[in-house]
């Protein structure tokens, strides 16, 4: 039973991966190419290794993929906000068809 | 002194888990690997050691876990359908959103969370001023207190009780 929720996991994590990597393909700049891979890839990576423990149970194995998970949630979204940070300190612009752009409106507004 | 023994307690529960099937001897070089990197960063981990003592902060942690994987499939679905579709329904742009909270832990918890939840991303925190800018994949409202209503409420309450 519980090789079955395993394998079912890690090919529902393979799945949200390449979603990911699709998303990283098709969509038109930084910010967007940074949600889908955070999001796609925070979950996928973390259903596969929670499908090792589902098969592997609580061994050596199991319990350092249950580790991993966890540092994954914790440090994913915080490279992403790093990376998109220091992307628009450093001047890459949002896609032609954006809607808004506060960050830009208050750093401007503050330099004046 | 008191952060320290919490920073012990909490990297020697991980380095069982690292180290299972626990014995004798992984438990012995444990106590002295956790107890010298307690003693170097212990004051860097927690500043108010005395909060990993209430209960309630527990409890509300255990509440908060549910919504937030169930927030972060429903953020993994919608990606999904936004990049298979065939004429990209996308609608991009940075907003700014007010916050209430002011420890780094829940910023930090708070940011993790909209960067992990549907079509939101964190860029950067404003600590002072309690603001957030997000870069939002489909941004329906550019105004500050709808942005704020739509994006951070749900996270704010459970995440005072726990971390402030």
């Amino acid at each position: 039973m519980s090789n079955i929720v395993g394998y079912a996991c890690i090919v529902i994590g393979l799945v949200f991966d390449i979603f990911g990597c699709i998303g990283l393909i098709r969509l038109p700049d930084v910010y967007n190419r940074l949600q889908a891979t955070t999001k796609c890839v925070t979950l996928g990576t973390c259903s596969i290794l929670i499908g090792t423990l589902c098969i592997k149970g609580f061994t050596g194995a199991g319990t350092k993929a249950f580790l991993c998970s966890i540092f994954l949630i914790l440090t994913a979204p915080v490279a992403a906000h790093a990376l998109a940070r220091g992307a628009h300190i450093s001047g890459v612009k949002l896609w032609g068809s954006s809607v808004c752009d506060k960050y830009h409106q208050d750093k401007e507004h503050k330099q004046k | 002194m008191k952060n320290k023994i919490v920073l012990f307690l909490v990297g020697y529960v991980v380095w069982i888990l690292l180290s299972w099937p626990l014995d004798r001897a992984h438990a012995y070089v444990g106590v002295v690997v956790v107890g010298l990197v307690a003693f170097l960063t212990g004051d860097l981990f927690t500043r108010r050691p005395h909060h990993f003592l209430h209960v309630t902060r527990y409890l509300w942690f255990g509440c908060y876990v549910p919504l937030f994987l169930w927030e972060c499939l429903k953020a993994n679905i919608d990606v999904a359908l936004r990049v298979l579709s065939p004429h990209l329904p996308i609608n991009p742009g940075i907003v700014k959103v007010k916050t209430t909270l002011k420890s780094d832990t829940a910023l930090t918890f708070l940011a993790n969370s909209i960067t992990l939840t549907p079509g939101t991303l964190c860029v950067d925190i404003d600590q002072k001023e309690g603001v957030l800018y997000i870069h939002w994949i489909d941004v329906r409202s550019s105004e500050v207190e709808k942005a704020t209503q739509l994006i951070v409420e749900r996270f704010e309450k459970p995440l005072k009780k726990i971390f402030e």
